[in-house]
């Protein structure tokens, strides 16, 4: 079973999985709290015109979904913060213009390849060390903005008292979606377009299950996240299954168990 | 110093007017009752005093300052209980210490904790700390919600329609507690409510809002028969209701 670590397309498909997963499940908690489960969503969707951009240029498509889906984030905060749009709406324009331009770019290509296959549904053996270097640039960046996890906490409780309290929430918001949208472009390789709102999702929300303060959903959704790609990296590998997809399996099979376990503590304690 | 100053105050929310030429002052150490129809603009009277929502003209001051230039420890606010969002994974106390610490604590403090058991005792409230907040009634949140401000210590307290439900035997009533807090701490308290037996039994000033000033005085003089229907359109004398029951029995006047 160790032995599948040994290879290095895997401890590739390992190291960035594991920062995939602890970054998305960190994000998922103020997703999921927030009410934003579609900004996910929309945003893998936003990465796929980016993707389908770089593949039409010619260029590592990573390098190019990154500003294309931060560039489409930041539009969602703005439009979002100067309409009275309720949010899902907002993503839903942005989720379909994004989706049909990258349809429209992967058009444009003329030697239509497979390529856009592995970025819709995810493969472990498409990690690149370049990947890795993007991945490890995210996380370094999420590491300097922990400090910042109570404010942001805040003002997911209560918007209007973090305001009152002077927390600048507004540039919190575009701060944090700018880190959620990156999020999503480095998790495209390990997990896929087509999955990757799950992976923001289902952690968090099994957390919330167990979870009564807000301090131990964050903790309990890192360990379900990044637990659960090692798992399901492992059973990709020996099913010959697709990476993304068997990660996510493995999260709804934790899902389960945490709303059983949810409902047990819940019977006991009346 | 007044404790509020507002002066031809304005206030324009998607081409609707919800606040016009609102010119008034309310001292230190006061208890104002803001009372008004739905729609009012009473609500938002309180966001622009907060500095959440910037007034379109006039001028307001809360302590001679810009409202979002005060210092937030100055002000409680205690919101209405309906906005809390109840999904949200927290214990009483750690909504008590955001009043201390301006932001959500990942662990509390001894010193903390101390603070706000001694703010929710303070309001009967200190067996709810270690409650989740989904799990609280209307009435214990909003007492959690009073702790939150009063453990700050602060120079204002705004309340939105404070939902306080009927009190326990032998608990200090909702609206004692806010008057021992003024005393006490020398306190300008300014509620929003519907309540009008509280606005006339609690408050020493009364403010009547339909997005103009209506009145604005002692409870006697802002209540008044006309500047009550000037704000609700109606005469508010109270009627007695129609009810089977207290009619004389008809059967008995047949025979």
């Amino acid at each position: 079973m160790s032995e599948i670590f040994d290879l290095p397309f895997m401890q590739r498909a390992v190291a960035a999985g594991l920062m995939v997963g602890f970054l998305a499940s960190y994000y998922g908690v103020f997703v999921v709290q927030r009410g934003m489960s579609f900004l996910g969503n929309g945003l893998a969707h936003a990465a796929f015109g980016g993707v389908a951009l770089g593949l039409m240029l010619g260029r590592e498509p990573l390098w190019i979904a990154a500003p294309f889906t931060l560039i489409i984030a930041l539009a969602i905060t703005w439009v979002r913060q100067r309409t009275s749009l309720a949010s899902d709406t907002v993503i839903g324009i942005f989720f379909a213009v994004s989706m049909a331009a990258g349809i429209i770019f992967l058009s444009l290509k003329k030697d239509y390849s497979t390529d856009a296959f592995s970025y819709l549904f995810g493969s472990i053996l498409a990690v690149s060390t370049n990947d890795l270097i993007i991945t490890g640039i995210v996380l370094i960046l999420t590491m300097l903005t922990l400090p910042l996890w109570g404010r942001w906490a805040y003002a997911t409780f209560d918007r209007n008292l973090a305001i009152t309290d002077r927390v600048p929430v507004e540039f919190d918001e575009y701060l944090m979606t700018a880190l959620i949208a990156v999020t999503v472009v480095v998790a495209v390789k390990v997990v896929g377009i087509v999955l990757i709102s799950a992976f923001l999702v289902i952690p968090a929300a099994s957390a919330r299950l167990l979870a009564k303060r807000f301090a131990v959903m964050t903790l309990i959704s890192v360990i379900i996240g990044t637990t659960s790609v090692l798992a399901g990296l492992s059973a990709s590998y020996l099913l010959d299954f697709p990476s993304g997809s068997t990660i996510v399996l493995i999260q709804a099979t934790i899902f389960m168990v945490c709303f059983l376990a949810g409902r047990l503590l819940r019977i006991k304690a009346h | 110093m007044n404790a509020i100053n507002s002066e031809n105050l304005s206030l324009t929310i998607e081409g609707n007017e919800v606040l016009s030429d609102i010119t008034c002052q309310v001292h230190e150490g006061e208890f104002v009752a803001v009372l008004g129809p739905n729609g009012a603009g009473k609500s938002m009277f309180l966001k622009v005093l907060l500095g959440l929502v910037r007034p379109d003209s006039g001028k307001v001051t809360v302590f001679g300052r810009k409202p979002e230039k005060v210092p937030p420890e100055w002000i409680g606010y205690v919101p209405q209980v309906k906005t809390l969002d109840s999904s949200f994974p927290a214990l009483a106390i750690e909504l008590v210490v955001t009043g201390l610490n301006h932001t959500w604590q990942r662990w509390i403090s001894s010193t903390a904790k101390e603070a706000a058991i001694a703010a929710l005792s303070e309001v009967g409230a200190a067996h709810l700390a270690d409650r989740p907040i989904g799990a609280l009634s209307g009435g214990e949140l909003q007492r959690v919600y009073l702790a939150r401000s009063f453990v700050r210590k602060p120079r204002l307290v705004l309340l939105d329609e404070p939902v306080t439900g009927v009190d326990t035997v032998g608990e200090k009533s909702f609206y004692s507690l806010l008057d021992d807090f003024r005393h006490k701490n020398k306190a300008t308290i300014i509620m929003v409510t519907h309540d009008w037996e509280v606005a006339t039994h609690n408050a020493c000033h009364v403010m009547v809002l339909n997005r103009r000033l209506i009145s604005f005085g002692t409870p006697a003089e802002a209540l008044c028969d006309d500047c009550l229907k000037r704000a609700y359109g109606v005469s508010i004398t109270p009627q007695t209701t129609y009810c089977p029951r207290n009619q004389p029995d008809q059967e008995d006047t047949h025979v």
